[in-house]
């Protein structure tokens, strides 16, 4: 039988039976839209995540004071709870490895801002003049403050976009003064806003001032917390960092790893650990779509049962009049896989207003790839094949003679 | 048919549905099969539209062996070779009279265009007296109109052999006679074999011989001496309201 005909008749049946057929369907299109709605997610979070390395820079090196130390019976307070970390390593690395551009120390803490009437508690990260280069975070309006702020520990400060909003609602906030614990700072500029990080933070609720008055006027500290690095490329990034971590053990006379009293971490590195948790998370999330897909499937197969039953006489009658084995398989077949091709077309415009809903409605990136549509169309394909295929075997296997007189 | 034997296994007893059957049919005969329900007519139906394999015997159809052909070379055979025409008509249901008289050309190993077949359905459909209704679907005819279109597909493929399964059963007795009607004129002026099989001895006497089946052997057979003509039998009917 040419297959144009198996088609037609695979099509006709399955109008014959719209509501069951729609039904049937059901179950591939649920599980299709899943599977779609949910590569959208993941792909929506890795570009998200691409996106954030970019505004970070590629370039950017931190070095935190503590680590996550692995011995065994070792007590470590994680990075930032140690006070080794000092000026002078931040100087060191800038002399001594040849292939960072920037250096800048870092230290930060929490603090209450007012102006005017307006009060807000924000966190305040001190740099030098080249910090917000590093970070690549440009300006709104003002300026960066000078070297000679940073060695003078001159009392200014950038404002992130939401300080400045809430402080200075109506105004612009540059030249005016704000107190940070009650000391008087101007502010000389605003940054530009980064929006949300990957965790929901909001980054824009910040204070940069020179790190030398965040030290000593606000948390009279002589240590640093961070050293924010840029390398001259990006792929001066890793060889920077491996030269790093050896000059820092040897400033601070460190012989087993396990004993680091620092944490060299790079933005791609950062990255990278992010992208896998993406990458799991979708995962975790496709076989859950890829199971309800199962179940349709399931479906089919039970629908195709039905049918094969009630229309024993049928296949009794076309057996009869010349259909040969697999002529009947084939159009059982081809019935099971266009109730699954057409559920699985149906199920990726579901998938993909619901990825659009997912924008729109919770802002949750999504990005609908071509190769997502065509995964899940050729495995709602594949389900129709493996599930219909035992109902169609048993049509076709049906004794002619028995399957005329059936009742 | 040389020595036909056909046993089933049913549990653990063996039935012997033909216990040696031996025919000879010549082409454009009209053979009548008789006999009670068990006497083995069905089975030996069966196994002459080649639904089913003789388990000893031969069957020659046109001189060729074909009772150890397998399920697909059969079914290829029956394709082309014989029509069926069955008691409960066995069509199609909500497919148009049209569509279900296509059905065999489907199956055909060199299936003709959807034109050529639309033309030749329609052809038959012509010859059975039911062109004005190709477009109807079963539930939309009668009885008689049904085993019409029934009849016209079991011609689409122009068989050798025409098998009739108790054809009338289902049917009234003004109906019976048309339907008898168009069998026995396609037997004379297409020259088709046709193989009707009942339990009615008056429908038996339609055709040219008569053959009684009783416990899976043949009882009798012999040339319908009287033989009914239903084209006569129908213009001598009182008139009624119109069938067709």
């Amino acid at each position: 039988m040419k297959i144009r005909n198996v088609l037609r008749i695979a099509l006709v049946a399955i109008r014959r039976n719209a509501v069951r057929s729609g039904l049937t369907m059901l179950g591939v299109i649920i599980g299709v839209a899943s599977v779609i709605a949910m590569i959208a997610l993941g792909s929506g979070a890795r570009a998200a995540i691409d996106d954030q390395i970019q505004q970070q820079g590629t370039n950017v090196i931190y070095v935190s004071a503590g680590s996550f130390g692995r011995g065994p019976g070792m007590a470590r307070g994680g990075a930032g709870s140690t006070t080794t970390l000092t000026l002078e390593d931040a100087q060191a690395i800038a002399r001594d490895v040849p292939t960072i551009a920037r250096v800048s120390p870092m230290a930060r803490g929490r603090a209450q801002v007012v102006a005017g009437n307006q009060n807000w508690n924000t966190s305040v990260e001190g740099g030098n003049e080249d910090y917000i280069v590093i970070r690549n975070w440009p300006l709104a309006s003002g300026a960066d403050f000078t070297a000679r702020d940073v060695l003078v520990a001159e009392k200014v400060a950038l404002l992130g976009p939401t300080v400045a909003k809430t402080l200075f609602p109506d105004s612009d906030p540059v030249g005016q003064i704000i107190r940070v614990r009650n000391l008087p700072f101007r502010v000389v500029g605003v940054l530009t806003s980064k929006g949300q990080n990957q965790w929901g933070q909001d980054q824009d609720d910040i204070i940069i001032a020179p790190y030398t008055t965040v030290q000593k006027k606000l948390l009279g500290i002589t240590f640093i917390q961070q050293i924010v690095l840029s390398a001259t490329s990006s792929d001066a990034v890793e060889p920077a960092a491996v030269e790093i971590t050896k000059l820092m053990r040897q400033r601070h006379k460190i012989q087993d790893p396990n004993d680091d009293d620092f944490t060299v971490r790079t933005v791609a590195e950062m990255a990278a650990t992010r992208t896998e948790m993406a990458n799991t998370m979708t995962m975790l999330l496709m076989s859950v779509a890829s199971v309800s897909l199962l179940v349709g499937g399931i479906g089919i197969m039970n629908i195709m049962l039905v049918s094969v039953t009630e229309r024993t006489r049928e296949i009794g009658l076309r057996m009869a009049v010349g259909a040969r084995t697999r002529d009947i398989l084939r159009q059982f077949l081809a019935e099971a896989v266009s109730l699954s091709i057409v559920g699985g077309a149906v199920g990726v415009l579901l998938g993909m207003s619901v990825s659009r809903l997912l924008t729109t409605g919770l802002g949750w990136p999504t990005v609908i790839t071509p190769t997502s549509i065509i995964v899940a169309f050729a495995f709602a394909g594949a389900v129709g094949v493996f599930f219909g295929f035992y109902p169609a075997r048993k049509a076709a296997e049906l004794d002619p003679i028995e399957a005329l007189r059936y009742e | 048919m040389v020595d036909l034997k056909k046993s089933y296994v049913v549990g653990d007893v063996t039935v012997h549905a033909l216990r040696g059957v031996n025919l000879d049919l010549a082409r454009g005969t009209f053979l009548a099969v008789v006999g009670a329900s068990g006497s083995g007519k069905s089975t030996f139906m069966n196994i002459t539209g080649l639904l089913d394999r003789p388990t000893a015997g031969r069957y020659l159809l046109e001189g060729e062996d074909v009772s150890g052909f397998d399920r697909d070379l059969r079914a290829q055979l029956r394709n082309r070779k014989i029509g069926f025409v069955f008691q409960n008509f066995n069509l199609l249901p909500r497919t148009t009279a049209l569509e279900n008289v296509e059905l065999p050309m489907l199956y055909s190993p060199d299936a003709p265009s959807a034109a050529d077949r639309h033309a030749k359905a329609q052809r038959l459909l012509d010859i059975v007296g039911l062109g004005p209704r190709a477009h109807h679907t079963p539930s939309q005819l009668s009885g008689g109109q049904q085993q019409r279109v029934a009849i016209a597909r079991a011609l689409v493929n122009d068989p050798e052999i025409l098998l009739a399964d108790e054809p009338t059963g289902n049917l009234d007795t003004r109906t019976s006679i048309e339907i008898m009607e168009v069998l026995q004129r396609l037997n004379r002026e297409k020259g088709i074999t046709i193989i009707l099989i009942t339990h009615e001895h008056d429908i038996a006497e339609y055709a040219h011989r008569e053959v009684t089946f009783r416990d899976g052997r043949v009882v009798s057979d012999r040339l319908v001496q009287s033989r009914r003509d239903a084209a006569q039998e129908r213009a001598a009917l009182p008139e009624e309201e119109a069938v067709t």
